[in-house]
């Protein structure tokens, strides 16, 4: 069985790759593919996947604001709330970004440089 | 204990100005970045110690001969409610103003921790869905993304790593081995606690100058301190010319000029932030390089010595002027 957190990586990879919104059995089918297309061993994701556990996937990834139902169908389809290049853009706006408390929640190797400081930098790179 | 809350005042102010200006211009913590932490720290603590120390001492004048006979009677007041005939309008004020600091301190430190922890949280849970493992080590993941990047995500066992393709594909297998070194630097020494303290320090007291210059040393100390771990491994070039090509965004491949587009759009994405947020964060990398160029010895044993002393002397000197008289009365 896998982890939670797999499925919910396993999922989104699927509503990202997917153009349109799926539904949570569709998902199930979907998963259980991309396992026997890796010979069932080396991924073991979707194996005796209940449509149960999919849904269970889907609402966590809701509470996180990362999937959104769409509303009066039945059953429910499922989208991604933005692309993967998105929500990477989003990390690393909080990384290089000067969001008031940056500099305690995560520690970064370099600092912002100032253009002159990244030429005096570059200049150096020259000696070395 | 009059003059109790006089001395404890005057030291809250030296503490609160000239002290912290004038470490902050001195050259000798880029020598010694440990001892520098550790008067850092201690400045800190004994400022507040002291500011809310010489408030209750001062308030509490009427009502005993040392705080802890005069907390006791105050506490009696509260609890009987009595009247107060005994303190004037000034104790009052004071006691109030010692009341509110220290609630004002503890709820910022512990509203600084939530706000802390839930974006990294936030963080995290991205990163498990973008990131994937990386060969490099443990607790490491790479990101696709175009700019050398790399950084720590703290969280006890859940702390992580990140470097971005872009950084791969900069740094030779030594220099991504000292920036690997020098993030788990961070991670190993629980550095993060520092940052959380000292930002939570400043969120307090915005316009007192000790907050900011404190938070700004900080920052840069634990840079020192974690280039230092590097360097067990790395040679002093690696790291530099690892810290001048992450600084100065993706390097210019030797044979083409096709990647330099790239290289203006990534620069243009980080630099106007950078310069409106982390005036602190440019000088620290400026002095980073600068320190391990110019390789100046550690400082001598005895200076070392001189300044924990000062330390323990920062923090003995309020506790003991506040609990003693207390214990032999």
């Amino acid at each position: 069985m896998a982890s939670l957190g797999e499925l919910e990586r396993a999922v989104m990879d699927l509503l990202w790759a997917g153009q349109e919104a799926a539904t949570a059995n569709r998902l199930r089918d979907l998963l259980a593919q991309s396992t026997q297309a890796q010979g069932g061993s080396a991924g073991h994701v979707g194996k005796d996947l209940a449509v149960t556990t999919v849904l269970t996937v889907l609402s966590r990834l809701e509470k996180k604001g990362l999937v959104e139902r769409e509303r009066g169908t039945r059953p429910h389809r499922y989208q991604a709330v933005s692309s993967r290049e998105d929500h990477t853009a989003e990390l690393m706006h909080e990384v290089l970004g000067s969001a008031p408390d940056r500099e305690a929640v995560l520690a970064r190797f370099i600092g912002s440089v100032t253009e002159s400081e990244a030429e005096t930098l570059r200049k150096l790179l020259g000696h070395i | 204990m009059f003059w109790t809350s006089y001395f404890l005042a005057v030291l809250a102010i030296a503490l609160a100005w000239p002290v912290p200006i004038l470490l902050s211009r001195a050259r000798w913590p880029a020598r010694s970045p440990f001892t520098a932490m550790l008067l850092w720290q201690a400045i800190a603590l004994a400022g507040g110690l002291s500011m809310i120390g010489a408030m209750l001492v001062y308030g509490l004048e009427p009502l005993g001969d040392n705080l802890l006979a005069g907390l006791g009677a105050l506490a009696a007041m509260v609890l009987h409610n009595a009247p107060t005939t005994q303190l004037g309008f000034w104790h009052i004020f004071a006691l109030s103003a010692a009341a509110l600091l220290t609630a004002h301190l503890v709820f910022t430190l512990l509203l600084t921790y939530y706000r802390i922890e839930r974006q990294r949280r936030r963080h995290r849970e991205l990163l498990a869905l973008l990131a994937s493992p990386s060969a490099d080590g443990p607790r490491t993941v790479v990101i696709s993304h175009d700019s050398p990047v790399a950084y720590c995500l703290p969280g006890g066992a859940r702390s992580v790593t990140v470097l971005s393709d872009g950084l791969m594909s900069a740094l030779e297998p030594a220099e991504l081995r000292a920036v690997l070194n020098h993030e788990n630097a961070h991670l190993n020494q629980r550095h993060h606690l520092l940052l959380w303290a000292f930002a939570a320090w400043r969120q307090a007291l915005p316009w007192l100058p000790t907050t900011r210059l404190a938070q700004e040393a900080v920052n840069s100390l634990i840079e020192m301190l974690a280039d230092d771990v590097a360097l067990k491994t790395e040679s002093k070039a690696t790291l530099i010319k690892a810290i001048a090509i992450v600084a100065s965004g993706p390097a210019p491949a030797p044979n083409a000029g096709s990647g330099f587009t790239g290289q203006i759009v990534s620069d243009g994405e980080s630099q106007p932030e950078g310069t409106t947020g982390g005036a602190g964060s440019a000088r620290t990398t400026a002095t980073r390089v600068s320190r391990l160029l110019s390789a100046e010895p550690p400082l001598s044993a005895a200076f070392r010595g001189l300044v924990l002393a000062a330390c323990v002397l920062l923090l003995a000197v309020p506790t003991a002027l506040l609990i003693v008289p207390g214990l032999l009365g």
